[in-house]
């Protein structure tokens, strides 16, 4: 179980966020193109590495924020605001993945 | 019965022998002392077939001393019903405990299901997958079905009582052995919060088994390690805890049984603990060796056998022999015969042998055998014998009645896996050992494959024996023997994960603990790859099974869900009203005893031709602040928003992105700044969080404030044409006429006694109808007041079934029942709506799509059966077409038997319903087909007179 760092309330059990899927998705226009409109509807990036995400502290301060998660490791580097700018992280994510079969 | 604990050594062992304690085994009486297990004390009382085996019904007896247990699995019961599957291992003998054998008929000693072990030939890995196929599958599925499991699961209620507890700690140590002992005194001393967690009752593991010189100097040093424990007060110690789980951030989970152990309580605790660092000293699991007939009732793994001899004061056999392939081992066989157990000879399988080993063995009197290969055990019910080549390959054979196998160290490496850490193979102790883990963790002592001294760990590699009669067991638990995984390779079966599916080895409740290292030697051999190359299966939560009830906790019967109770629910009780769950909360479905279809008739009767009372509290009730409430509502709602003015109210619908209506209601202004939205009454929480999601991430610059105060208000709905004279004595309410208070229309006033209310005037009935909503803690007493007004007008009590009737008449769509997560705006009638509104709304976009617009889209339609009679059930398909092409064109959504018409009506979505009115359709329902005729949604008041009236 994951321990979240709320940019509000600080660290908490996993338990108490709820999910919200990859961050950063720009909301186009009504204007844009049945591709781009599919691109934002149906498309994620799914890395194996570091994701970019929203979690929402629904049993807590209610408050939206972002987390970069090590989709491998499952660590989490960072906890920002909404609306802050997507942060550039350094660390490289190590596929420390369990003894192949 | 008297005390005959004939296999019981006349000293040593952790057991208080002033005591007796009473146990039954297969209904026999039997006695043990306190300090024993369950196992410990059929073996002392010389019992040795304990179970049969899973596939082949193969006499078992005990095979190992703890959780790795793959044949001693009873049904037992110490108070609380049969537990299936109990490992006799680990249970300790608590007074008056009932044990019974599994998988057998008619008694353990004589079972007919061994007929399968004879004709064994025909059942091979995967045999239900070959040989049953003709004619089918389905003429053997029942029989193979009750062959299957193990055991029989309690049918009574368990009288335990679960419980949920959370830790946090600095140091978590797992398993209390020297490791592990020392780990948690070394950070105890330091002032760390610690706790240590150990399955065992009694701290020390491995040290108490101990009997040499240097063991007994360890044995010591035990005990002023726990005397500091004591003295340690930042240290808890927790017995008979067992850490079934590691996850993600240094989370484990505890199955604690201690209450129930040793406290007399019928109390079972599952903890979870956060740990800034978790010490994994787990210790290690001693591997069988393969020979024929390796599993019969006697033969044990040696580390077992002296735990049996010196914890427990148990002699396994009259005369021990050994097979080995390591030089620990040795330790273990001279232990057992300080402790006075005859051990006669060692089968070595290596060709050399240290010096200190062979004299240590001819001190003792045990024959030693380099360099030899056991071939097959003898015995039914139990060895009698070993046979093995020499190292001359002349076949030999040695009587005994148990056979010691010790078939090296493999470490408990499962926490450590499930934390994500990374295996290797050790070749010199030819086991699997941790490697990195990027959590926060340290692995110590045996389990990390430190097994004492490393210059002497000596081990022969893994093999299977030259055998050509007897079958050779890998998995004691699932039967699974050496020529299945032989089988597994030749067809093909060769990564590790089809292996084991194929064969289901380590698939058992042991999960393979004693079983999984031989398989993926033996499998290697056969591939001619390195166990390295072969890898492992993955390890997951439970290391051992976990009660369902522990994991549940209190979450069970009235505390599975919380209830959500009307604030008048006292009220309606009192009138007879029949609960049903409906989303969280319990509601009134009708009202009477009188039954339900008629109840609910009746009480739609009476709504259209006087008043009815309903309970709307559930109703969402959201309201949004703040400037640029308008806009925000206006991106929500698929309606025109900004021109509603305040007092009045609209009915409107939402959308997701991906253009599906997924909610319905009206909203009302209040002010120019405030408005209430009302949700569909299971709906509102998640239409709480949907409003926030997008204020808070799509435009966090839009002014507004949100908040649900759906519980906060009780709603009264007065529906019916005497509804307005009903309400017009409740002294402080506006004036309701239609002049001043038309159809669509909001105010908020205060009642005479103070009372603040909120009334609109909406119907969901088709009627006349006004929503009046007083603080929750006011519902119950304007229930009265309303009910005592309506008296004069013949009021009367409806629930949420007869408002589904009166609401399917009126032909208004049901948003989830009547919509599903393919319909749009266009295909329930709001295509005008759409056009005329202005600007951007969540989903707008995916409406321009093609497959939003095509025309043979489902839309929605009332249905009307063209014999009067006849009825129709919501999930009825309208079909078209014949044969090949019969099809399937829609179905019907919601359905009633209408009073008004006399008749029964429905409600679906059909293709190109909306041009297709007047023609009449197939119906298909519980496997015939009636004629219908499409009309529009909509089967009384179709102008909407009684309801604007």
């Amino acid at each position: 179980m994951l321990r979240i760092s709320c940019p509000w309330c600080g660290g908490r059990d996993e338990v108490e966020f709820r999910f919200g899927g990859e961050a950063h998705v720009a909301r186009p226009d009504l204007g844009v193109d049945d591709i781009g409109w599919s691109n934002y509807l149906f498309f994620r990036s799914n890395p194996k590495g570091l994701h970019y995400e929203r979690w929402c502290h629904s049993f807590g301060c209610g408050q939206w924020l972002n987390v970069i998660r090590d989709t491998v490791t499952h660590e989490i580097h960072a906890t920002y605001l909404m609306g802050e700018a997507k942060p550039t992280i350094e660390i490289e994510s190590a596929d420390d993945g369990q003894l192949q079969s | 019965m008297s005390n005959s604990q004939i296999c019981r050594l006349e000293k040593g062992g952790m057991i208080d022998r002033s005591e007796l304690v009473r146990f039954s085994f297969n209904s026999r009486k039997y006695y043990g002392h306190p300090g024993d297990t369950l196992a410990s004390a059929l073996l002392a009382n010389g019992v040795h077939v304990v179970s049969r085996s899973f596939k082949f019904h193969r006499p078992r007896g005990v095979m190992s001393a703890g959780p790795e247990e793959p044949n001693a699995l009873l049904g037992v019961n110490y108070g609380v019903g049969v537990i299936p599957i109990s490992r006799a291992t680990t249970m300790p003998l608590l007074s008056g405990l009932k044990a019974e054998s599994q998988n057998c008929f008619p008694s353990v000693r004589f079972d007919v299901g061994r007929v399968i072990d004879y004709t064994w030939r025909l059942w091979p890995a995967g045999f239900y997958n070959k040989i049953f196929k003709w004619p089918s599958w389905r003429a053997y599925e029942w029989i193979v079905r009750r062959a299957a499991g193990i055991g029989s699961l309690p049918e009574d209620t368990d009288p335990t009582r679960y419980k949920h507890g959370n830790l946090h700690c600095d140091v978590l140590v797992v398993g209390a052995g020297a490791a592990g002992l020392s780990a948690a005194i070394e950070a105890g001393r330091r002032g760390k919060a610690v706790i240590l967690v150990e399955q065992d009752s009694v701290l020390g593991g491995r040290l108490l088994d101990g009997l040499s010189r240097d063991e007994v100097a360890a044995k010591k040093k035990l005990g002023s390690m726990l005397n500091e424990l004591q003295v340690l007060r930042n240290i808890r110690v927790m017995r008979n805890s067992m850490v079934a789980g590691y996850y993600d951030h240094n989370v484990l989970t505890i199955h604690d049984q201690s209450a129930v152990y040793h406290g007399g309580k019928l109390v079972e605790t599952f903890w979870k603990v956060r740990a800034r660092k978790v010490v994994l000293a787990t210790g290690a699991i001693e591997q069988p060796v393969l020979f024929g007939n390796n599993d019969l009732p006697g033969i044990m793994l040696a580390g077992a056998v002296r735990k049996y001899a010196i914890r427990f004061g148990v002699r396994c056999g009259e005369t021990v022999v050994a097979v080995v392939n390591n030089d620990i081992a040795y330790r273990d066989i001279f232990a057992i015969v300080d402790a006075a157990v005859d051990v006669s000879a060692i089968i070595d399988l290596r060709d050399s042998i240290a010096l200190e080993f062979r004299q240590g063995a001819k001190e003792r009197g045990i024959a030693v055998y380099s360099g030899a290969s056991p071939v097959e055990a003898r015995g039914s019910r139990r060895v009698r014998a070993i046979r093995f080549l020499d190292s001359s390959n002349i076949l030999q054979e040695i009587s005994c009645d148990c056979i010691a196998m010790a078939g090296g160290l493999n470490p408990t490496v499962h926490l450590f896996s499930q934390a994500g850490g990374k295996l290797k193979y050790d070749e010199l102790r030819a086991c699997f050992v941790p490697g990195r883990c990027r959590q926060n963790l340290e692995v110590v002592g045996s389990a990390n494959g430190k097994f004492g001294d490393d210059a002497s760990y000596n081990i022969a590699a893994r093999r299977a024996a030259p055998a050509k009669r007897g079958r050779q067991w890998v998995d004691f638990a699932h039967d699974v023997t050496v020529s299945d995984i032989d089988l597994a390779v030749r067809e093909n079966f060769v990564s590790v994960e089809h292996a084991k599916r194929m064969t289901t080895t380590g698939m058992a409740a042991d999960q393979g603990k004693t079983s999984n290292l031989n398989a993926l030697t033996l499998l290697g051999q056969l591939t001619d790859r390195e166990p390295v190359e072969v890898g492992t299966t993955t390890f997951r939560p439970q290391f051992m099974p976990v009660t369902l009830g522990a994991i549940a906790g209190c979450r069970s019967g009235e505390f599975y869900s919380p209830t959500r109770l009307l604030p008048a629910h006292q009220w309606h009780e009192a009138r007879q009203a029949v609960f049903d769950d409906y989303g969280d909360w319990k509601r009134p479905a009708y009202y009477g005893a009188g039954g339900r279809e008629a109840a609910i008739l009746a009480e739609a009767r009476e709504v259209r031709e006087s008043v009815g009372l309903f309970d709307g509290s559930p109703l969402g009730k959201i309201e949004i602040k703040g400037t640029d409430a308008a806009e925000f509502l206006s991106r929500l709602y698929v309606n025109t928003v900004h021109t509603l003015q305040p007092g009045k109210v609209r009915y409107g619908l939402m959308l997701n992105e991906n253009g599906v209506i997924i909610d319905d209601g009206v909203f009302a202004r209040l002010a120019d700044d405030h408005f209430l939205v009302n949700t569909t009454s299971a709906n509102s929480s998640r239409m709480m969080a949907w409003f926030e999601e997008w204020h808070q991430c799509e435009w966090p610059d839009l002014r507004v404030v949100i908040c649900n105060v759906t519980s906060q208000w009780a709603v009264l709905t007065i529906a019916g044409p005497r509804s307005r004279a009903t309400l017009e004595t409740m002294p402080g309410l506006i004036d309701l006429s239609t002049e001043r208070f038309p159809h669509m229309s909001f105010a908020e006033g205060i009642f005479d006694n103070g009372v603040p209310y909120r009334i609109q005037r909406v119907s969901y009935t088709g009627e006349m109808s006004f929503e009046l909503s007083v603080p929750a803690d006011s519902g119950q007493e304007f229930f009265d007041r309303i009910w005592t007004a309506g008296q004069a007008h013949n009021v009367s009590l409806f629930g949420v079934e007869a408002s589904d009737v009166l609401r399917t008449e009126k032909g208004f769509v049901h948003i989830g029942a009547d919509t599903d997560t393919t319909t749009n705006p266009f295909d329930v009638g709001f295509g005008t709506i759409v056009e005329n509104k202005k600007g951007d709304f969540i989903g707008r976009r995916s409406l321009q799509r093609a497959n939003d617009r095509r025309e043979n889209r489902r839309q929605f339609v009332g249905i009307e059966l063209m014999d009067e009679t006849s009825s129709v059930q919501a999930g009825a398909h309208f079909v078209e077409g014949e044969g090949k092409n019969w099809r399937s064109e829609g179905f019907v959504t919601s359905a009633c038997y209408s009073p008004m018409l006399g008749r029964s009506i429905g409600l679906g979505l059909i293709e190109r319903g909306f041009d297709r009115e007047g023609d009449i359709v197939q119906v298909y329902s519980d496997g015939k087909t009636s004629p219908a005729r499409i009309v529009r949604p909509g089967f009384v008041d179709i102008g909407g007179e009684r309801m604007r009236a």
